[in-house]
């Protein structure tokens, strides 16, 4: 049941376009900057907060505002012998898949094009985490919102948070206590956003040397090491899994 | 066929279904009736399981509506009161979207022959009026013979010869023994359907009595004059 | 009359080779100077220890030595320890004979002049807390040359005390220490005069090389990596000259304090990575000049602390962590002509006080432009950005590397400096990078 409902919502995405215009975005993004830059590491860091910033972004707001506008859709389907979490889930996986494909063929393919190591399978991981977490959260948004217009402006909130406050806030936090030992809670408060724990994971591949040189002490013994990289996959995992799973228990308890 | 014991609903203040309970049988068409806001819809949302009641239990053939049932609204078919589709789909996607999903071995497309619908297929959900919408949801509401037939206004929107039509095919699906709901303001409309009334007032059932009944109990024969005497009169 | 012809023979057929390989050197000469006073006694005996005749240990070889005497030691294994030499001898080792002390003390005492010392394998010297053991222990001397050996697992490898003149080459000194406290330094200098260190190679000692009150002295070529502690660490020693060494995944990198008329030229100092690992750490350093090093892969490549006038130019610094962190007690320190390549961050400082110049380098990340086409760029370059310093006061800002938000606080800092020191700048920054 799952699979039929994912094709319909795939078919409804992809005439939708917006798919279309955010992978040729990306891949005109890539390839420029694969091209431009002689330097090809430097290349990935301009790439870095491309991918930081336009696909949460992207993802967000695409989300946030297709759920709302297939609540026609959701409502012929509630009242059909289908379980909501199947509802919902297709609608996750819909999204999910389609964007997905976009950064795949958009900054993916390039990516392991121009760098077929660590480096390219970790450009294309990374971009892949936060699509599924910024999809997820979208729908958390959306499920827990009746109204549009405000559901479109959480999620605006969200991503400037995850984007830029959350970091402003980490500075202010570290001039703040800046007498004291940090390192630990740097990398517990790493966790708690996912774009800086993907920007960590990328730059532990791509340009290791600064992370781990300096006072990467602690960063490189959490971050370099068996555990922490268990911690690092779950804790990506929980991203995703959990605001998800949130707007399922919402989804299906709401009235439509 | 349904039962329902004592259900609450509230939204926010507002309590859309106070205490009702109410049992409805195979081979009935019932009216429900009410002003604006009576609670109607939401009665009917509860039996589908789209609004969930804060207490009270719903059973549809036997079975328990809740979140981890899902599979009894197979014996449903709903037609809401405005129905809503994803605008860039084709009438004859979703009406294919709907057969995959129910994947009823026999269907009832005789309202869509009726409706003459085949012939607007390529015609997209976003585009069509009103009224041609109202059919989609009539002809979606009736393919996979169901059990029961919960319609939400049916005949609001619709021309007077759909109307007909739409209300000759509800007569042959309960004459077949199929449970109908319908909810109208538009009462005269209903007269020669319907078996029983409902009449609802801010989330509750005022009375439940058979359509012989009320005519007996108010001696007229017209079912607007009939419900306008009972509520007059007070009597419950 | 053979043995008379016979020792000079092998030492002027050693110097010829030794000259060749310093052909152009203005070294030579003084190291053939040393040579013939080596050689200069009339009568010279060879002795001969193997374990198979008469003499069977080198300490009887020793014993029955006189002044120009030379000692050839066939090869075999030899337990001995604490062998004490106070004449003017030559000790050869034919065939790497092995002098395994088994943890007992030092090996060889030098105190003497003209001593010549080659071919051996010095082994297990064990080690006290009490005193300093080395295998090859040289104190009060005068014309010491320790020549090709290898030491392996020794407490100290040579330690000179006290001395003037030795030569200190192509030897193999090799330890496997793990932490600093129980380990004794490579080649240990204190209180010497006119050494020359040339093309050794240290690994796993404490410092690689340590020199305490050390001057007028040569290092050259020597390898130094792998130590647990410091490459080279020296103080309180002047006028010393570093040419070509490799310093390479020290567990400190390199630190020199309080000295001057230090003289460093193309050494490589790569790959130091760590906590508090430097490049090289210059602390109270004056009158000296650094050129033509090269430093890739440190975390943070030259540390300046307190340091005054000395000349750093044409210096590579390649993806390092901190290219420089240079403290604001340095003053009249000058930087030209290096280039800064693919490191995470230039420059650091620690107040807004700057009193070195930092003219006509090149910055691969400088963004200007070059409208006279004179390959100079056209406005000035601030090489400390705002988050270079926030980190380098606070290291847990590391977390946000390469955030948006970092990015556009560099950015506006860089439009009006509030923090960063103005005038630290470059006002003539190479467009392309120097050919070094």
């Amino acid at each position: 049941m799952m699979r039929k409902i994912i094709k319909y919502v795939l078919g409804d995405i992809i005439r939708n376009k917006m798919v279309l215009v955010y992978t040729i975005l990306l891949f005109v993004i890539s390839l420029s900057v694969f091209n431009i830059e002689t330097n090809t590491s430097k290349g990935i860091l301009s790439l870095l907060n491309i991918i930081l910033l336009i696909v949460p972004l992207t993802c967000i707001i695409f989300s946030t505002i297709y759920i709302y506008n297939s609540s026609e859709f959701i409502e012929l389907l509630v009242s059909q012998p289908i379980k909501r979490k199947t509802i919902w889930y297709s609608l996750y996986f819909g999204l999910v898949l389609s964007l997905s494909l976009a950064y795949i063929i958009g900054i993916g393919l390039p990516a392991l094009y121009y760098f077929p190591n660590a480096k390219g399978l970790m450009i294309l991981v990374v971009g892949l985490f936060l699509t599924w977490v910024f999809v997820s959260i979208a729908l958390l948004i959306a499920g827990s919102s009746r109204d549009k217009t405000k559901g479109i402006a959480i999620a605006i909130v969200s991503w400037l948070f995850f984007a830029i406050f959350y970091d402003i806030l980490v500075l202010f936090i570290l001039f703040q206590f800046q007498d004291y030992p940090l390192e630990g809670a740097m990398i517990v408060l790493s966790f708690l956003n996912p774009i800086d724990l993907s920007r960590i994971q990328l730059l532990l591949q791509i340009d290791a040397a600064a992370i781990i040189g300096y006072t990467g002490a602690v960063f490189k013994i959490f971050f370099g090491r068996g555990l922490g990289i268990l911690i690092c996959v779950l804790s990506m995992c929980a991203w995703f899994l959990i605001p998800l799973w949130l707007s399922v228990k919402i989804f299906q308890k709401r009235d439509i | 066929m349904i039962q329902a014991k004592h259900i609450t609903k509230k939204f926010g203040r507002l309590k859309a279904l106070d205490d009702v309970s109410v049992q409805m049988n195979a081979g009935e068409c019932i009216a429900i009736l009410g002003p604006n806001g009576c609670g109607k819809t939401t009665l009917l949302k509860t039996v589908l399981g789209m609004v969930v009641a804060d207490s009270g239990e719903v059973m549809v053939k036997n079975e328990i509506v809740k979140k981890s049932n899902w599979q009894y609204r197979r014996h449903i078919g709903y037609m809401p009161q405005i129905g809503r589709y994803p605008s860039n789909m084709k009438i004859a996607d979703v009406i294919n979207m709907m057969k995959d999903i129910r994947q009823n071995g026999e269907l009832n497309e005789e309202l869509a022959s009726a409706f003459d619908l085949p012939a607007l297929n390529q015609k997209k959900m976003g585009n069509l009026s009103g009224g041609t919408t109202q059919k989609v949801s009539a002809v979606l509401a009736f393919m996979f013979n169901p059990d029961i037939l919960i319609l939400d206004e049916p005949t609001a929107g619709l021309d007077p010869l759909s109307s007909e039509k739409l209300k000759a095919k509800i007569k042959a699906e309960n004459d077949k023994g199929k449970l109908v709901i319908i909810t109208s303001h538009i009462l005269s409309e209903l007269d020669d359907l319907v078996t029983e009334v409902i009449y609802m007032q801010e989330g509750k059932i005022i009375f439940h009595k058979k359509i012989k009944t009320l005519q007996e109990e108010t001696g007229e024969i017209k079912l607007s004059k009939a419900i306008a005497s009972i509520l007059q009169s007070g009597v419950k | 009359m053979f043995k008379i012809t016979f020792i000079p023979n092998i030492i002027l057929n050693y110097l010829f080779k030794f000259s060749d390989k310093l052909k152009g050197s203005r070294y030579s000469l003084s190291i053939s100077l040393i040579l013939c006073i080596g050689i200069s006694p009339s009568y010279a005996g060879v002795i001969i220890v193997d374990k198979s005749q008469a003499i069977q240990t080198v300490q009887q070889g020793i014993s029955q030595a006189k002044n120009g005497d030379t000692v050839y030691v066939q090869a075999g294994v030899y337990h001995e320890s604490k062998l004490i030499i106070e004449k003017s001898i030559t000790l050869i080792g034919k065939g790497w004979p092995v002098i395994d002390a088994q943890n007992k003390g030092e090996i060889f005492f030098i105190r003497s002049r003209n001593v010549w010392l080659q071919g051996f394998k010095l082994q297990h010297t064990g080690r006290s807390d009490l005193k300093e053991i080395g295998a090859v222990m040289i104190y009060d001397s005068y014309a010491i040359t320790v020549l090709n050996n290898q030491i392996e697992d020794a407490n100290f490898g040579i330690s000179v005390q006290n001395s003037k003149c030795c030569t200190i080459k192509d030897n193999h000194i090799k330890a496997f220490n793990k932490d600093e406290v129980l380990s004794g330094n490579g080649i240990h200098g204190w209180k010497a005069d006119s050494l020359i260190i040339i093309g050794n190679t240290i690994s796993g000692h404490r410092d690689g090389l340590y020199f305490e009150f050390v001057k007028n002295s040569l290092i050259w070529r020597n390898v130094s990596t792998q130590n647990v502690r410091y490459g080279i660490h020296f103080m309180f020693s002047n006028n010393n000259t570093y040419i070509g060494n490799i310093f390479e995944k020290n567990e400190a990198g390199v630190a020199v304090m309080f000295s001057s008329k230090i003289q460093m030229y193309n050494n490589y100092f790569y790959d130091n990575w760590g906590d508090a690992t430097y490049g090289i750490l210059l602390k109270e350093i004056t009158d000296s000049h650094i050129s033509g090093n090269s430093f890739v892969q440190n975390t943070i490549a030259l540390q300046m602390e307190g340091c005054s006038r000395i000349m750093i130019f044409k210096n590579k610094f390649i993806n390092n962590g901190f290219a420089l962190k240079i403290q604001a007690s340095c003053d009249d320190n000058a930087f030209t002509s290096n280039n800064f390549i693919a490191n995470t961050f230039d420059i650091a400082t620690n107040g807004t006080l700057v009193l070195n110049t930092f003219d006509g380098n090149y910055w691969d990340k400088y963004e200007g432009y070059d409208l006279d086409r004179n390959k100079i760029g056209d406005i000035s370059f601030h090489p400390v950005s705002l988050y270079s310093m926030i980190i380098a006061h606070n290291p847990a800002a590391l977390m946000l590397f390469r955030s948006f938000m970092v990015t556009l606080l560099d950015k506006s800092e860089k439009l009006m400096p509030i923090i960063t020191p103005e005038s630290l700048v470059d006002h003539f920054p190479h467009m392309k990078p120097f050919d070094l």
